[in-house]
């Protein structure tokens, strides 16, 4: 929960900037974020810190996709919302944002706990041999790797259930974004069929 | 598995890496604690020269007393022919093709190298946020790109070698050859195997974005969408199995279906869940060659499962040896590789496997696949495998790992090679000790037996 915490407050730290120039945007998504609940009960599509200001032309069609995020290596999409958006679109617009940030969420939060926790078991075996965290020439020591690999074990048997969870939700997920999109393609295919049918008849 | 990855440039900051110019013999060597002090100090075309050679290929090395995973650039020994190289010397160092550089910002472009390290740092917030404004791209479909989306979704390279042992495997049965049965059948599992390939892809985006290795993917990057790799992988996997069951045989079109199937299905799930994915991916590497075979024949034979179990016990020093250098990267992925779970298994099991080789080869003339020479002549290899699997046993270390890693790349062909070369021939006079009942006789048949039944 504190890294949850401490993860939140990083997001907004990194965005303060950026809510007054997303407010106006036509083109982002309004999703809320479930971690950010609490603080904007405004209505206004909140954007994440993990967003740059990076504003795609207006005139384009297409949704843009971003550098890795520096805590979850996961891209960020910009949806670009049509005029004549389906329901059914906005549905898949919204599904995709909400699995995007969750997917965020918890590999931000994975990141993290990881490297604190390598952290930390670094600085508990340099402790035990006498050593101090960094050398003479004030580099941060490192262990060999058959050290190391006393922590990722420890690390991955400690969060077998977790990524197990994830797994399903996540294969839950890409299987109903998938069918949604393979829905709206068919009724996007449809519509152009039949627009293109309705003057001849 | 052995790509150049062209589009990177990592911070240089080895204190112990020296080049070797041929051309220039004025300027001298190069006798600089690292590259970009090197560029800084010489014009631009040899900074371009050096990009070129420098992209070449990425190394793993050991920085001072610790091993570190990550990845370095290796200047290319140029020539011999220089007046003053007493004092340069080049670092050995040994290629990991699957290990790719950290670099200094995620998705950052080819910068000089005095832009980077330190000078990141120092980078101004501004400069930053535009950079990172103009990495942003389009998520429109390029046609032109489409081959080489299709080519890395599909893992060509790892397609390829699945279609050389299903090759293999036709070429080793006891029937004649077939060019058109032979090419429909590795058109079938070439397209069986992108289906998989890019099905495992879209199974496993945000864990392909978290590794290393994996994070150039077409899926990662965007450059399709998921239900585009879908798509692409029904339209490879369903002529790939109708292609194999109708034109070829229904067992091999059953085999390449369960093939699929496994990979996709059981060993992509299980790797998160269970070490007991390496076991089954080794089943999924070793049916292709059972495929080639029962294309050839239309039957299992004991031949079609002796080369199905020659790649089965292959896979593990292979794989074994791979996931070693690679356990940081899968315990922060949630990865459950045997070599962070279970690593006194993993050096077992890759000895074990590497020794079983051997007794598999002397199967080969017991089951009338290879004549008596097959076991003799193989022998050097598998003992050499052996060896390093031994020492990778005895010591796991980075270093071993990789030589075990790079001595099974090598391995398979040779062995493929040899079975092929010591195939018993049909006219062989000694015999079969035992006929497989569905198999041809021996004698040069009036009319060839076909393989569609």
């Amino acid at each position: 929960m504190n890294v949850k915490a401490a993860v939140c407050q990083l997001w907004r730290t990194y965005h303060q900037h950026n809510l007054p120039c997303f407010q106006t945007l036509r083109n982002v998504c309004a999703s809320r974020r479930t971690c950010s609940a609490n603080e904007s009960d405004s209505g206004q599509p909140e954007r994440t810190g993990k967003r740059s200001n990076f504003v795609p032309v207006a005139s384009s069609k297409h949704d843009w996709i971003g550098p890795p995020d520096r805590l979850s290596n996961l891209r960020p999409i910009i949806y670009h919302i049509p005029e004549n958006e389906t329901p059914l679109e906005r549905q898949l617009r919204h599904m995709r944002q909400e699995t995007e940030d969750w997917n965020h969420q918890f590999w931000a939060n994975q990141n993290l706990t990881f490297s604190k926790e390598k952290d930390e078991f670094i600085h508990m075996c340099l402790k035990a041999k006498g050593l101090n965290r960094r050398d003479e020439n004030g580099r941060k020591r490192t262990l060999s790797s058959e050290e190391m690999a006393v922590f990722y074990k420890d690390f991955l048997d400690k969060n077998c259930t977790k990524h197990a969870n994830y797994n399903k939700e996540w294969y839950r997920r890409n299987f109903t974004i998938t069918l949604l999109m393979g829905r709206v393609a068919l009724h996007r295919a449809w519509r152009r069929l039949t627009r293109r049918r309705s003057p001849v008849t | 598995m052995y790509k150049t990855p062209c589009s990177k440039l990592t911070v240089l900051v080895s204190a112990g890496v020296f080049q070797r110019l041929a051309e220039n013999g004025t300027r001298g060597h190069l006798c600089s604690r690292s590259l970009f002090q090197f560029s800084a100090s010489y014009p631009r075309e040899w900074i371009t020269f050096q990009h070129l050679s420098f992209l070449k290929r990425q190394y793993v090395i050991k920085n001072g007393g610790g091993l570190r995973q990550r990845a370095r650039p290796k200047q290319e020994p140029l020539s011999a022919a220089l007046e003053d190289h007493d004092d340069s010397v080049v670092r050995q160092v040994q290629q990991v093709p699957a290990i790719r550089p950290v670099p200094a910002l995620p998705g950052a472009p080819t910068e000089t190298p005095e832009r980077e390290g330190e000078a990141q740092a120092k980078e101004p917030d501004a400069a930053l946020e535009a950079r990172l404004e103009r990495q942003w791209k389009e998520l429109k479909v390029d046609m032109a790109d489409l081959p080489g989306v299709y080519a890395r979704l599909s893992k060509i390279k790892l397609t390829a070698l699945v279609v050389t042992t299903a090759a293999a495997g036709y070429a080793m049965a006891p029937v004649p050859f077939d060019p058109a049965c032979f090419l429909l059948a590795s058109l079938g599992t070439g397209l069986s195997s992108c289906a998989a390939n890019s099905i495992n892809q879209y199974f496993e985006v945000p864990f392909d974005s978290n590794m290393n290795r994996t994070k150039n993917r077409p899926l990662v990057r965007g450059q399709i969408s998921p239900l585009h790799a879908v798509a692409f992988a029904a339209a490879c996997g369903v002529p790939g199995v109708s292609l194999l069951a109708l034109a070829v045989n229904p067992l091999t079109g059953f085999l390449g279906a369960l093939n699929i199937f496994l990979y996709t299905c059981c060993y992509t799930p299980l790797k998160r869940l269970s070490i007991t994915n390496t076991w089954v991916g080794a089943v999924v590497g070793a049916i292709p060659p059972i495929m080639g075979w029962t294309a050839a024949t239309g039957a299992l034979d004991p031949g079609a499962l002796l080369l199905g179990a020659f790649l089965y016990s292959w896979q593990f020093p292979h794989f074994n040896a791979l996931s070693w250098n690679l356990r940081e990267d899968y315990s922060r992925g949630g990865y459950r590789m045997m070599s962070v779970t279970h690593p006194a298994l993993c050096k077992r099991v890759a000895l074990r496997h590497s020794l079983g080789l051997i007794g598999l080869s002397c199967l080969g003339p017991a089951l009338d696949l290879t004549t008596w020479t097959f076991p003799l002549v193989s022998l050097p290899i598998n003992l050499y495998i052996s060896y390093l699997a031994f020492r990778f046993h005895r010591h796991a270390s980075r270093d071993s790992a990789r030589k075990l890693f790079f001595c099974s790349l090598w391995h398979l062909p040779m062995l493929l090679l040899l079975l092929l070369t010591c195939k018993r021939s049909r006219k062989d006079p000694e015999g079969p000790a035992l006929a497989p009942p569905m198999s041809p006789p021996l004698v040069p048949p009036v009319s060839p037996p076909t393989p569609h039944s």
